[in-house]
């Protein structure tokens, strides 16, 4: 369970992130959405009892991030951005020594455990300096499970991944994140999509959005697109199309694709199908636009600097 | 405690893999050792010397001034690479303290060195065979005694450096002008300043001044306590740079 109340810090003069206040409950994935420089990691490190926040507080895991920092860390897993490991070590000596500073009491068990979990058991006698990218992070990943963390905290986890590895990431976070609270930062898109069962929308250290990605979705984009491709020149189903009740904004497209867009409850596109071979065409791709999180993101965001403006 | 011995234990064992430790450990027993035998070679050859007995100060002597040197490379990563690395974050999200941390390092640091101490034992067995009746057994203890004083001493300024710093080399330097300063600096106004208590402190805080007290066997409370309280200093002043680290 994580809750932050008004959270607040500046470095120096600058403003990094202002009153902050959102909620993770347990058996809850939330992705933290935002540019660089958004002020995500500054918000997971004062969630990790790295540095203390300027103004406000925060609860994970029932104690207070300030007053009460050693029960927190006691309770998160926590893989910053920068992975942190140290080369000279193999990756079970790594993970012998974090399990140590954790006072875990079947030690080498857990590790073995948390190796497994990230599918690194056969890598743990490797020195962490011969790994990839995309091991390291796993090993790091590893380091966040390893103590079975009621909170788990992940910055930026899937960058250095290759797509197969991203699936199996994104399985193992799923897989671990029922019964226990994740808060993961992303700048992917997509991946807050599949992964999170909530979207914070953070831009300039302020949260501008907050909702399921669906809902995101849904309030924002006002209605759905649609475009379709036929065999040939396109100019004359245009009228048959806009004559469709339900059919909007249809125009051509200059690489001749024809896009319409129809409101959210109202699916025209049986009667466009239909039509469209009615009127003698060979359809070859009809298929939805939907407005993706990264559209709905870059909104969002302008709306901020136009608001500023 | 459990933490600072997990720190201290990962932190020795580093050394071995490192080369600064193998060049310092080396540099040290080739240094002591040439001594060791030029002066035995000496002692035993010039009739001028003969009537002079070796005593341990000249395998303690010329280990201080190695370690002048060494301890800054031995420190200078301990907190400067964990920062520059990313896993200062790592430690600092787990439930140790920043002074765990701190005690740690520089114990890691410290217990090295006296490994390296506990090699040059073999001199004074060699000197002990070869002089008769036997080395001045209370001059051993109180040399042996001061040099590890000095070390942990050295090893504290060191880590103090390497927390202040995110550079190595910064840290590396910083650490060496220190240690001059209260290794041959501090001590240079006195042959200037006629002011007895002026010179009183500056003789107090001279580290060499002690040191070489402690090396003819006599001790006095205040030549154990001194290094001492630098190390308690050097190794607080650590915990508090770790400790704004966070709040910058």
């Amino acid at each position: 369970m994580i809750r932050v109340t008004g959270l607040t810090k500046d470095y120096g003069s600058r403003r990094a992130i202002e009153n902050l206040t959102f909620e993770a409950k347990q058996g809850e994935v939330v992705g933290f959405l935002g540019p660089n420089g958004a002020g995500k990691t500054t918000t997971m490190r004062i969630l990790t009892g790295y540095m203390p926040p300027t103004y406000g507080t925060a609860q994970v895991a029932g104690f207070d991030i300030i007053s009460e920092s050693i029960e927190v860390r006691r309770r998160v897993g926590y893989l910053p951005e920068t992975v942190p490991l140290y080369p000279d070590m193999t990756v079970f000596e790594y993970m012998k020594f974090m399990a140590d500073l954790r006072h875990l009491p079947n030690a080498e068990d857990m590790v073995d455990e948390a190796l497994e979990l990230v599918q690194m058991e056969k890598r743990a006698d490797g020195y962490i300096s011969n790994l990839s990218k995309g091991m390291r992070q796993r090993v790091g990943l590893a380091q966040a499970l390893l103590h079975k963390p009621e909170v788990l905290i992940l910055d930026e986890p899937t960058i250095g991944l290759d797509p197969a590895q991203v699936v199996e990431f994104r399985n193992t976070v799923r897989e671990v994140g029922k019964e226990r609270t994740v808060l993961l930062s992303t700048h992917i898109l997509s991946e807050a999509q599949q992964l999170c069962d909530r979207v914070l929308i953070i831009n300039k250290g302020r949260i501008v959005a907050e909702d399921t990605p669906e809902n995101l979705q849904a309030r924002l984009v006002g209605a759905e697109h649609v475009v379709l491709r036929v065999k040939g020149e396109a100019d004359d189903l245009l009228p048959v199309i806009m004559k469709i009740p339900g059919v909007q904004n249809a125009k051509l497209q200059p690489d001749g694709m024809l896009e319409f867009q129809f409101a959210p409850g109202t699916d025209v596109r049986p009667a466009v199908a239909k039509a469209t071979i009615k009127a003698g065409y060979d359809l070859l791709e009809f298929r939805p636009v939907g407005m993706s999180l990264e559209e709905i993101f870059l909104q969002l965001t302008q709306d901020n600097v136009r608001k500023e403006r | 405690m459990r933490n600072i011995w997990t720190i201290a234990r990962r932190e020795y064992r580093h050394y071995f893999t490192s080369p600064i430790a193998y060049i310092v450990a080396l540099l040290t027993l080739l240094t002591v050792g040439v001594y060791f035998v030029v002066i035995i070679y000496y002692l035993t050859n010039q009739s001028y010397y003969s009537n002079t007995a070796p005593g341990i100060d000249i395998v303690i002597g010329p280990m201080a001034t190695v370690f002048l040197f060494a301890s800054p490379a031995l420190t200078m990563r301990l907190l400067a690479d964990e920062q520059r690395m990313g896993t200062l974050e790592l430690l600092l999200t787990t439930p140790i303290k920043e002074g765990e941390l701190v005690v740690g390092k520089w114990l890691g640091a410290f217990l090295f060195l006296l490994t390296i101490i506990a090699v040059t034992l073999v001199f004074p067995i060699v000197l002990n065979k070869l002089t008769s009746p036997g080395i001045d057994q209370g001059a051993m203890i109180s040399a042996y005694a001061a040099i590890i004083l000095l070390t942990a001493a050295f090893l504290a300024i060191g880590t103090a450096m390497s927390s202040f710093f995110n550079n190595q080399f910064a840290a590396f330097f910083a650490t060496l002008a220190v240690l001059i300063l209260f290794w041959w600096l501090i001590r240079m106004p006195t042959y200037i300043i006629q002011n007895n208590t002026i010179n009183n402190i500056l003789n107090y805080v001279d580290l060499n001044n002690r040191f070489t007290t402690m090396l003819t066997g006599t001790m006095s409370l205040s030549d154990i306590v001194y290094p001492i309280s630098l190390t308690a200093l050097g190794l607080f002043l650590s915990a508090i740079a770790v400790e704004i680290r966070r709040w910058r």
